[in-house]
């Protein structure tokens, strides 16, 4: 009886069985899988947003939310962005080496019109959301404070082109989220793909609503 | 490798019965060489079992025992959640296939005498589980939070209400409000989740456990630990692993297959699987039309539904409902015939079975149907055929005539 065993048969039809069983237990766990992973609406949430800036004074910040996340937006004054070139000394990468940002944001002052910095306002150290300090020289942070975030969990700060400073826990700058211009006061967080523009509307605004 | 993989086996086993439970319950554990087709089943339903929990599990996850929230939360597991419906479609299937498969293994045993001395506790815990999944099916169908969701609830829950004195009271307990409301969405998720299965796990195992110290029954219904051989194992016995494991996958494989198509292609299955009203969130203001439990439970709504209300009271039919699911512990002591399985038994026995399965199959089929004069009446012989199959059992076994059972297993 056995010595009548095609062994080499018998191994194929074990190879074919494992093989077929294999990708119906793919087949299977792709439901269970999948329904992990973010549901429909948790993907509108985190499609882009449309904001109107030009409510926002000069020196002042706003905050929105993209993909459940803290933005903000602050419209920088001259005096400010002349501060921002005289303390690179201070900055732990005061050039953005590290890709935090989109390419067209990785200059001086971090963002596509000077004036306006667009950042993710979630800390690069534990995820905190720092707090923002724009005023020169307050008490409790000293004499070389320029302006900027400081960050209530672990003491990271950060200046108004959300660079990190030197000795604090954070290890990088803050994350520039990408986003272009709609028109001249509009912008649009989440989304930099200037291809999926139709006639200066989102192609999916759909989803934002 | 192999001495590595040896030496671990080895270790363990000397903390652990590891191996000796293998061989116990797998490797050596002799099955009846002679299983048919009515053997499938019972593995079946441990399938079932598992496909039921990791689909639940997964389910629970984005599911909201709140009134508010709950019937949103299953459409958005049905349109928002990637492959959702795929995952609520296998739950509701699988509960439907759960009652199909375990209504074919209990009728496996009403038909070879399976629950006979010795296996009694066998039947006993067999039933226990029979129980324990009515009620969290029943539980379970409240979570949806549709019209039948509710008002099936609302008429389950207020048959307690009839039993004398205490049932008012009763029914108040179980709904811990005096309306099915958001409270008792809240216990029927724990339970249904939560209790209940585990409830279900641990009399599964010791069904198991029970199993395989008496042994398999079969068709033949005789004894094969009665005739064993010079290496001390059954000569008409076969080991479970891989004889057994090997038939058994095919006919799982088989059986997902049906499975499949339903979730696929018919996940309401015409309304019976899945109730059309179910798609309407639950509303206390207003009852549905015609409303029917799932088919699952009509034999027994039927049974409900065809005893009058005596002396001012629905409890006689409440009563009746309750006899006719319990009945079936008794059964080990009803049947007095000399042989356990219908291949010897004689015509009467052959003959009240089979009108059992018609009362059962024509119940089933009328507590779907709205409850016409006619209907009632034709319900009403079917219950007392169903009733008779058990309460005349002890005398129609004794004066059958049976054959002889054999020495040995047939090969038919």
């Amino acid at each position: 009886m056995t010595e009548n065993v095609d062994q080499s048969k018998r191994r194929m039809l074990l190879a074919a069985t494992a093989a077929a069983g294999g990708v119906a237990a793919a087949g299977a766990g792709a439901p269970f899988v999948m329904s992990l992973m973010p549901s429909e609406s948790a993907k509108a949430a985190g499609a882009p947003v449309e904001v109107d800036i030009g409510a926002i004074e000069p020196g002042t910040m706003i905050s929105i939310e993209w993909q459940g996340k803290p933005v903000w937006i602050v419209r920088r004054t001259p005096e400010m962005l002349d501060l921002l070139a005289k303390h690179d000394g201070d900055l732990a990468d005061p050039t953005s080496s590290i890709p935090q940002q989109p390419e067209y944001c990785n200059n001086a002052t971090r963002s596509i019109k000077p004036e306006v910095l667009v950042v993710l306002g979630v800390c690069t150290h534990l995820g905190c959301s720092p707090t923002f300090r724009p005023e020169v020289s307050p008490a409790d942070l000293g004499a070389n404070w320029a302006g900027g975030w400081f960050c209530p969990c672990h003491g990271s700060r950060f200046d108004l082109a959300a660079r990190v400073f030197k000795g604090v826990p954070a290890p990088t700058n803050l994350i520039i989220p990408p986003h272009q211009y709609l028109s001249e006061t509009r912008l649009l967080i989440g989304d930099d793909d200037k291809s999926k523009l139709k006639g200066g509307q989102p192609a999916d605004k759909g989803a934002t609503a | 490798m192999m001495n590595l993989l040896k030496n671990l086996l080895a270790w363990v086993d000397e903390r652990f019965p590891l191996t000796s439970t293998w061989k116990a319950h797998a490797s050596e554990y002799y099955a009846p060489k002679n299983f048919n087709f009515w053997y499938f089943f019972g593995g079946l339903a441990l399938l079932v079992l598992v496909i039921q929990i990791v689909s639940g599990i997964f389910l629970t996850m984005n599911y909201k025992p709140d009134a508010l929230f709950a019937f949103a939360s299953v459409e958005y597991i049905m349109r928002d959640v990637q492959l959702g419906w795929i995952l609520r479609n296998i739950h509701s299937t699988g509960a439907s296939m759960f009652f199909i498969v375990i209504y074919l293994h209990m009728f496996r045993g009403l038909m070879y005498g399976s629950y006979r001395k010795p296996r009694e506790l066998l039947w006993i815990i067999g039933m226990i589980i029979y129980l324990a999944l009515m009620g969290e099916a029943f539980m379970g169908y409240l979570l949806p939070w549709g019209q039948m969701s509710f008002w099936g609830a609302q008429v389950i829950v207020n048959l307690f209400s009839s039993v004398p004195f205490v049932g008012h009271d009763l029914a108040i307990l179980i709904r811990g409000d005096f309306v099915v409301s958001d409270i008792t969405l809240n216990r029927f998720f724990a339970l249904h989740v939560v209790a209940i299965p585990l409830i279900l796990v641990l009399i599964i195992v010791a069904h198991l456990v029970a199993l395989h110290e008496v042994g398999s029954n079969n068709p033949d219904g005789i004894e094969i630990k009665k005739n064993k051989g010079p290496d001390g194992h059954p000569v008409d016995g076969i080991p479970f692993f891989p004889y057994m494991v090997v038939k058994d996958a095919v006919a799982a494989v088989a059986f997902l297959i049906v499975f499949v198509s339903v979730v696929f292609f018919a996940p309401d299955m015409g309304g019976y699987f899945l109730e059309y009203n179910n798609f309407v969130p639950a509303n206390p203001m207003k009852t549905p039309e015609h409303i029917a439990p799932v088919w699952y439970f009509t034999p027994y709504y039927a049974i409900l539904r065809a005893v009058p209300p005596l002396f001012g009271s629905q409890f006689p039919g409440v009563v009746a409902m309750g006899v006719a699911t319990v009945i079936f512990f008794a059964l080990p002591w009803l049947d007095r015939g000399p042989v356990k399985s219908i291949r010897y038994r004689g015509p009467i026995y052959k003959a009240f079975l089979a009108a059992f399965v018609v009362s059962f199959v024509g119940l089933g089929y009328l507590g779907l149907m709205p409850a016409t004069e006619l209907y009632t009446w034709i319900s009403r012989v079917l219950a007392v055929v169903y009733f008779a199959f058990f309460f005349l059992m002890p005398w129609y076994t004794k004066i059958d005539k049976c054959k002889p059972e054999p020495d040995r297993l047939t090969s038919k």
